[in-house]
């Protein structure tokens, strides 16, 4: 089949394709990072663990043949790491952003270190779902394929607003988050349940690294994250600690990305840096909008340190 | 009494904790199939071991000197500022910004070193400034308005490297204009290393002195650690606020006027190299001490010079010292919590 021309209507197209291909990592870091902010604390180091988990991921489907046990892998890989960040930070006067980005450069040089032999050999990659087939323009249905990452995402964000709000699970976490006294004091030992928290924010972190290296970009390699791990931190705070916000914010961030390259391919090259950086100037500014000196934003977990 | 702690926190802890590392790092190599003791002898040999390898060494910590005030000032009045890089990558441009024009005229060329040192730090100072000016007037999180700007602050430096300030000529990797040699910074003479180090350690120094003998410190740690009883003593908090968080990201912009002016020539891409990152460890493992910056950069210079070494030698992966730094981060940071708890000699009953 070849290209049809769509002039402009290649714009909007483009950036639904990139909602789609992009935001799937942003989504499960950042679903994973709501529930551990809930808990009261934040992992600044999920970038390093996104980056294992693509190299893990990458490496156990290149080695077992099977895509899927490598997603697995990577999630393992990066609960380790969640484990790590938690046990660590429950240690009094160990400070969680500092030790974040400790567990950043670890974990980046860690999969760097351990990745070299992966750089050149091609694994099978994940499968994705033809939902364009009734479209006759190519780049709809190459925009409409989605990938089942992405679905296992768009299942979870509304299975975890729910958990949150409705379980005794939930409830737990969103106690500790916002006062650890009270947890204690309801019987429940904040540091045992942030690790969870955490553990779970770092499988999913894994999850979306191995997504990285599985499907799109498709291949481990050293520069494979552009930054996306931490962004989703950031992009948590933009969602105010709502799954189902993730989600959208996710699928924003995604499309934000892809406007830069789609706006060059009709011929608008200006601001091509600033398109990518949209997503950050936005949540500076939703942020600048929202706070005040006077009280945080709604939904805050209380006991999260950056917020305090 | 009070000073036997200090000692043991100050001095025993982190000796703890770099025994520790030594430690896991060996394993992590022995397991790889190499001998630690290989790998430490030629690290020493690659930091420390030679005139050379020293001057490689204390090269690479200049940026972090700087870099770490950025976090480390703010800390005083009990701020996590993490945006050096930022503050860093968009002094260096202004540094060119200002250098490429003035290189052309008759000035002296210590005066257009100056003025492109003043830029640096003026537009670094803006940066960081604003996260201050965020924090006082609207209550947003520094840590997390530090973060976007840096992302923010790499967009735009991108987007005039690559747009307004390219220097047509550079085709694979577009940069800037270069400056002309004559206003590049020297070398201290009698080695390779420039004056951005010197200028690093002073910086340090006066930021030390600024903080704990003047009445300025005084007052800007008053407010770390105590903002209210702070105002109750008429101090005016918010400007304590601006112009602490406007010098740590001046720093960090020096830090990028010094990579420009002494390093790379020209802003590109290589000017994000992490430093901004690597400053940000460098102060926690300081405490935030601007004195104790000094020694931390050092160290950690050392084990980034040693990189090469290992890699020609022993044919380790280049990513070897990352994961070494790595390691000694997460030990040092964990050791904080042994602070306050070891004890030279045994209680004395009560």
């Amino acid at each position: 089949m070849s290209e049809v021309i769509l002039g402009w209507w290649g714009v909007p197209i483009a950036v639904m394709a990139g909602a789609i291909r992009v935001s799937t990592p942003f989504l499960f870091v950042s679903l994973g990072e709501c529930i551990t902010e809930k808990s009261g604390r934040i992992n600044l180091g999920l970038e390093g663990t996104l980056v294992m988990g693509a190299m893990a991921g990458y490496g156990t489907a290149f080695l077992s043949g099977s895509p899927w046990l490598g997603v697995l892998a990577a999630g393992v890989v990066g609960m380790l790491f969640g484990c790590l960040h938690a046990l660590l930070c429950g240690l009094p006067k160990v400070n969680d952003i500092a030790l974040g980005i400790a567990l950043m450069l670890f974990g980046t040089g860690l999969a760097f270190f351990l990745g070299k032999p992966f750089i050149q050999p091609h694994a099978p990659g994940l499968p994705a779902f033809d939902l364009g087939w009734w479209s006759a323009i190519p780049q709809l249905r190459e925009a409409l394929k989605v990938n089942a990452l992405f679905l296992a995402g768009v299942v979870l964000a509304p299975a975890l607003r729910w958990g949150l709000d409705h379980t005794r699970w939930g409830m737990i976490v969103r106690i500790v988050g916002d006062s650890a006294d009270a947890a204690l004091a309801l019987g429940y030992s904040p540091n045992r349940v942030r690790l969870a928290a955490t553990a779970f924010g770092g499988f999913m972190a894994g999850v979306g690294g191995s997504f990285l290296s599985l499907y799109y970009p498709g291949a481990w390699s050293e520069s494979l994250s552009s930054g996306q791990g931490i962004t989703a931190v950031a992009l948590v705070i933009f969602a105010r600690w709502n799954p189902m916000y993730c989600f959208w914010a996710s699928l924003l961030f995604g499309g934000a990305s892809a406007l830069g390259p789609a706006l060059q391919s009709v011929g608008v090259t200006a601001g091509y840096y600033l398109f990518n950086a949209a997503p950050y100037m936005l949540t500076l500014a939703i942020l600048i909008a929202a706070s005040s000196s006077r009280r945080r934003l709604a939904g805050t977990p209380s006991e999260l340190s950056v917020t305090r | 009494m009070r000073h036997g702690a200090n000692l043991v926190d100050g001095l025993v802890v982190p000796a703890i904790a770099v025994l520790a590392t030594a430690v896991v790092f060996g394993v992590f190599v022995a397991i790889d199939g190499v001998n630690p003791v290989d790998v430490f002898a030629l690290m020493i040999k690659g930091s420390f071991g030679s005139w050379f390898s020293l001057q490689n060494t204390l090269l690479r910590a200049s940026p972090l000197l700087l870099t770490a005030l950025c976090t480390a000032l703010p800390a005083q009045m009990g701020m996590v500022v993490i945006g050096g890089e930022g503050a860093l990558v968009l002094g260096g441009l202004a540094a060119v910004a200002v250098g490429v024009p003035l290189a052309g005229t008759a000035l002296p060329v210590w005066l257009i070193q100056l003025a492109m040192a003043l830029a640096a730090m003026f537009v670094g100072g803006l940066v960081i400034g604003f996260v201050g000016l965020l924090r006082q007037w609207r209550g947003v999180s520094e840590t997390i308005s530090s973060l976007l700007l840096t992302y923010i602050a790499i967009a735009v430096f991108n987007q005039l490297v690559e747009g307004l300030m390219r220097d047509p000529s550079s085709l694979n990797k577009p940069s800037t204009a270069a400056l002309p040699d004559d206003v590049m910074l020297a070398s201290i003479p009698g080695t390779n290393v420039h004056w951005g180090l010197m200028f690093g350690v002073v910086f340090c120094l006066l930021t030390y002195i600024l903080l704990y003998h003047t009445t300025f410190g005084f007052s800007a740690r008053i407010v770390g650690g105590n903002v209210r009883a702070a105002r109750m003593a008429g101090l005016p908090v918010g400007t304590l606020v601006l112009a602490v968080t406007f010098l740590g990201g001046a720093a960090a912009g020096l830090a990028g006027m010094i990579e420009v002016a002494a390093v790379q020539g020209r802003a590109n891409a290589s000017l994000a190299a992490g430093y901004g990152f690597t400053g940000i460890l460098v102060a926690f493992l300081a405490r935030q001490n601007p004195l104790g910056v000094i020694p931390v950069a050092v160290l950690l210079g050392g084990i980034a010079a040693s990189g090469g070494l290992l890699q020609r030698r022993l044919g380790l992966p280049d990513a070897t010292t990352l994961v070494l730094q790595g390691i000694l981060f997460v030990i040092l940071l964990s050791s904080e919590t042994l602070s306050g708890r070891i004890r030279l000699r045994p209680r004395a009953a009560p």
